[in-house]
């Protein structure tokens, strides 16, 4: 297994590039008009994540981007996916 | 280096693809049926989907020395029309018996609905009838948690079911550790933007281990690559990964579970 020297020197660059196309998004989308989206909340949300200690950064960002409902539909009230639970699938919402 | 690229949908695919695979290393590669970008018309275009994967396809990879094996099944998007999904499903025997069919799949769920998970039932009680394999396909993005939970309380319902014998593809870190602890198989799909990247596998393989997991490029008419799999064994190798560790998930272990359907002998010319 690399060392954390070696993972920084061969994913260092790429993470830095990462975290500043993310920072210019959340720049872009408050320079354009519009209203509130629950894509950009959920986005907001998740960041906090990156920043505790936990071993598990990932998959509690992706959880928190999950649709955590228990109701079954009979058929798709819409289709696709848009990568954060649209508001009126949050439950308690 | 050697591998098996264990779903690809190739009919969305060039015959460039192919070669490109063929120069990768691939020596047989698996397609499951899969929602097309559009919903068909009719059964009618089920039926010639089906000549596709086990007719056509197989003898495209041929000329690249690849062996081509499929899955069949209605896909979970169609699925959740059950009167139209019943009616392609009635079509689905006559195919099972060709040569390089090796299971159902990739049936699931899309958006989580009833309809869709009556299909699903429906497909899995079919497989159970044949004792074929099953491949799972779980939905996308912010449906994958749901979805994944819902497919393994409805798998635990069948008493019957071999747990080795199926595959829960397109894990991610939230729902591998779900799949794996239930005992079936996991697959990692590498897509560019959503499911996950080979960094991200490699992590998975790090922290999980290399039993039952095998890594895909899915690779379709999305955003997707084909040489996905061979690009993160490159990627395995840098992060030091061992020749025997990478054999181990591009090859081996694909092959372990593949070979459960007695159709899937790889070396040994199909067509
Ligand atoms: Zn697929």
């Amino acid at each position: 297994m690399p060392s954390k020297q070696e993972i920084l020197d061969l994913q260092f660059i790429d993470a830095r590039h990462m975290l500043i196309n993310l920072a210019a998004f959340l720049d872009r989308v408050d320079r354009h008009h519009g209203g509130d989206d629950y894509r950009l909340e959920a986005l907001k949300a998740a960041l906090p994540i990156l920043l505790s200690d936990r071993s598990d950064r990932a998959k509690v960002v992706l959880e928190s981007f999950s649709d955590l409902s228990t109701d079954l539909p009979q058929t798709a009230p819409f289709q696709g996916a848009s990568g954060a639970t649209r508001p009126t699938t949050t439950p308690h919402s | 280096m050697r591998y098996i690229e264990p779903h690809a949908h190739m009919v969305s695919r060039t015959t460039d693809d192919y070669e490109k695979l063929a120069l990768a290393g691939c020596e047989a590669l698996c397609e499951p049926a899969f929602w097309a970008g559009f919903d068909r018309s009719s059964a009618d275009g089920f039926y010639d989907y089906f000549r596709q994967l086990t007719d056509y396809e197989p003898k495209r990879a041929a000329k690249y020395g690849i062996q081509h094996y499929s899955w069949l099944c209605i896909n979970p998007k169609e699925a959740d029309d059950p009167g139209f999904a019943r009616e392609v499903m009635s079509i689905i025997p006559q195919f099972l018996d060709c040569p390089t069919v090796l299971g159902i799949g990739e049936i699931g769920l899309n958006k989580n609905t009833r309809n869709e998970l009556a299909i699903f039932e429906e497909h899995v009680q079919l497989a159970l009838d044949r004792d074929l394999p099953i491949l799972i396909h779980t939905p996308h993005l912010e449906d994958k948690l749901k979805g994944t939970h819902l497919i393994l309380d409805s798998l635990a319902s069948f008493s019957k079911l071999d747990r080795n014998k199926v595959i829960i593809d397109h894990v991610e870190e939230h729902t591998i550790s779900h799949v794996l602890d239930a005992g079936y198989w996991a697959g990692m799909t590498l897509y560019p933007e959503s499911k996950c990247t080979p960094s991200r596998a490699i992590d998975m393989l790090e922290i999980y281990g290399t039993d039952r997991l095998w890594m895909n490029s899915a690779c379709d008419w999305g955003h997707s690559d084909p040489l996905a799999v061979p690009r993160c064994a490159l990627e395995m190798k840098r992060r030091n990964h061992s020749a025997e560790q990478i054999d181990q998930v591009v090859y081996k272990n694909p092959l372990k579970f593949l070979s459960q359907s007695a159709r899937f002998m790889p070396g040994s010319p199909k067509t």
